[in-house]
């Protein structure tokens, strides 16, 4: 056997006994898939409704059939005007539609519980749309690539962000540094073993490791939570590897920068997990943000990479309408990659 | 420049921090098959001059061979000739007794075949046979201070450089490794070792005493003693060290 492949040989044996951060690393993914797929949603369903009429016309009719029919609705049934507040502050609705014709036009008014205003504003615009059909004034809303607003295709892309940061930045990082720790690093460095065989042998074994949660994520996305298959699922892979390869490059210069185990968890923690899910676009759009924290996300990888897989995932173009999010990936990786050999060579 | 008996030799090996001149000047040689004491408070200056030794720290200024190669130009010739223990036992505590050994006998290049044999004759003679297949971390620290031993000479290097080898470890254990390094003395090893046990110092051939970056002494223990009129290392030491600016 070769150095490198004994080097290697060794690293996966130590990945495969520490039994529990291998199943959280493999079980994290799963579950971060399934939680933001089906039970954390911003969609809203079941929202409870009641009617206020003055008066039945046609129109009234149409909007009440129309609540009834529809899937996001409960239609709680017909009430007094003089119980909406009671019947909202009980909770036995969410919201209460009022309808009064004057001079035979239909006005209408929406009382919300705005309680939570996720659901308040998403159920108003709703509501509005179904009201405003049935008045004859419909306003046609396509919504494309993501036609029924699914939540769980807009965190597929965050989750993988944030997965790969973890596993190859913070992983590499911690057993790189935990080997400085407990001096075996210097044994490698004292050996025949060139720096490189080192290194290489360090990052191939979780490389490989993120392959397979790659594959694990790839098939739960594109199986249980349905996102649309296409040939792009190439494209996101290759995106995804370069990903992955900054994202080890950075896990590398931690290690070169931490001299404990605790400091280099807290420095990829803080660093990188923190923006990650904050400013990388996964959880709030990055175009609402203020401009100074705007041009901050740009140095943080994951923005780019959550970018480039909502085209590739979602919208499903062709690469070259990523072009610019794997330009920037690639720069990352040559600048950190370079930072953190020079760091990793300098002999003190 | 230097005879065939000579394994170590240096001459005015300097190693500067930026202002801080940690190693200083010094000079000195190991003959073939030697037990070399390398003494000095903390902060003299030890683990710096051995990493250099090691080929791990490229020196400010000054020159010297380590197993007939140059420090400044054949590191890597120099690494594949000497071992290496650390002061902490370091070993690859998820691994077997029998994967780590294994792991860095080819690290050291042995083939396949003689690493079983070496292996074998080496479990044999340490009666380690039924811990083979334990994982280092649940083996006791006298079993990992001579697996960490084991695994430093496995390759039958010309030097093998020992990091304050028994540091935590009981008197009795310390014998007993002691007993080791003889063993390998004997088969023509050469073994340079640093250490903060006086007592330890007695059992070297020869020794040297590091103060602030310098060389202060080196001689055989007996011939230090007369030197210094007195009956123990321990006073020898203090002498020699009581100029000492760092350190403790």
């Amino acid at each position: 056997m070769s150095i490198f492949q004994s080097l290697i040989k060794k690293e996966a044996l130590h990945i495969l006994r520490d039994f529990r951060t291998i199943t959280v690393v493999l079980l994290m993914p799963v579950v971060l898939l399934l939680l933001f797929g089906f039970a954390i949603s911003t969609e809203v369903n079941n929202v409870k409704i009641v009617a206020v009429v003055e008066q039945h016309t046609e129109q009234t009719r149409d909007i009440i059939d129309r609540f009834r029919n529809n899937s996001y609705f409960t239609f709680e049934g017909i009430v007094p005007y003089r119980e909406v507040e009671s019947i909202l502050r009980k909770g036995r609705a969410d919201a209460a539609a009022v309808f009064r014709t004057e001079d035979g036009r239909l006005k209408h008014q929406i009382i919300l519980d705005a309680s939570n205003t996720n659901m308040a504003q998403t159920s108003a615009a709703y509501l509005e749309g179904i009201i405003s059909s049935a008045a004859g004034f419909p306003v046609v809303t396509d919504t494309l690539y993501n036609p029924q607003l699914k939540s769980a295709y807009n965190f597929v892309p965050g989750i993988m962000g944030m997965i790969f940061i973890l596993i190859c930045a913070m992983m590499t990082s911690v057993s790189i540094v935990s080997e400085k720790e407990t001096g075996t690093m210097n044994l490698l460095l004292v050996s025949p073993a060139r720096p490189r065989t080192i290194i290489l042998g360090k990052l191939v074994p979780y490389f490989l490791l993120s392959c397979i949660i790659l594959t694990l994520m790839l098939a739960l996305s594109y199986t249980v939570l349905g996102l649309p298959f296409s040939f792009s699922i190439i494209n996101v892979i290759w995106v995804t590897i370069l990903y992955v390869l900054l994202a080890l490059a950075l896990g590398l210069l931690i290690s070169t920068i931490a001299s404990t185990q605790v400091s280099a968890l807290l420095v990829s923690g803080v660093m990188f997990m923190i923006p990650v899910v904050l400013l990388s676009g996964m959880i709030f759009p990055v175009e609402n943000m203020p401009s100074a924290l705007q041009w901050f996300s740009c140095v943080i990888p994951a923005r780019w990479y959550i970018s480039a897989m909502r085209v590739l995932m979602i919208q499903q173009l062709p690469i070259g309408y990523v072009l610019t999010e794997i330009l920037v990936m690639s720069g990352m990786l040559l600048f950190v990659l370079a930072m953190a050999i020079k760091k990793f060579n300098t002999k003190e | 420049m230097m005879d065939k008996e000579t394994v170590i030799s240096v001459k005015d090996l300097t190693k500067k921090f930026g202002s801080f001149t940690a190693v200083d000047h010094i000079t000195l040689q190991v003959r073939r098959g030697e037990i070399f004491g390398f003494l000095g408070a903390n902060g003299a200056g030890k683990t710096t001059a051995m990493r250099m030794l090691c080929g791990l720290s490229f020196p400010t200024s000054g020159s010297g061979t380590v197993a007939g190669y140059d420090i400044l130009r054949q590191a890597e010739e120099i690494k594949r000739h000497i071992g290496y223990m650390s002061q902490k036992f370091s070993l690859y505590e998820n691994l077997t007794v029998w994967e780590n050994l294994n792991l860095f006998a080819t690290i050291y290049g042995m083939a396949a075949k003689s690493i079983r044999e070496k292996a074998d004759t080496v479990f044999k003679t340490l009666g380690m046979e039924n811990m083979r297949n334990v994982l280092v971390k649940n083996i006791p620290l006298g079993w990992k201070q001579k697996l960490a031993f084991t695994a430093a000479t496995m390759h039958s290097p010309d030097i093998v450089f020992l990091d304050e080898p028994t540091g935590g470890v009981d008197p009795y254990t310390r014998r007993k490794f002691w007993e080791m390094i003889y063993r390998a003395s004997s088969e023509g090893m050469t073994v340079f070792v640093t250490t903060h046990y006086l007592d330890e110092a007695e059992y070297c051939n020869r020794i040297s005493i590091m103060v602030d970056g310098r060389v202060k002494a080196l001689e055989s223990p007996e011939e230090l003693k007369r030197q210094y009129h007195s009956g123990t290392m321990d006073e020898v030491f203090r002498i020699v060290a009581k100029d000492a600016k760092r350190g403790d």
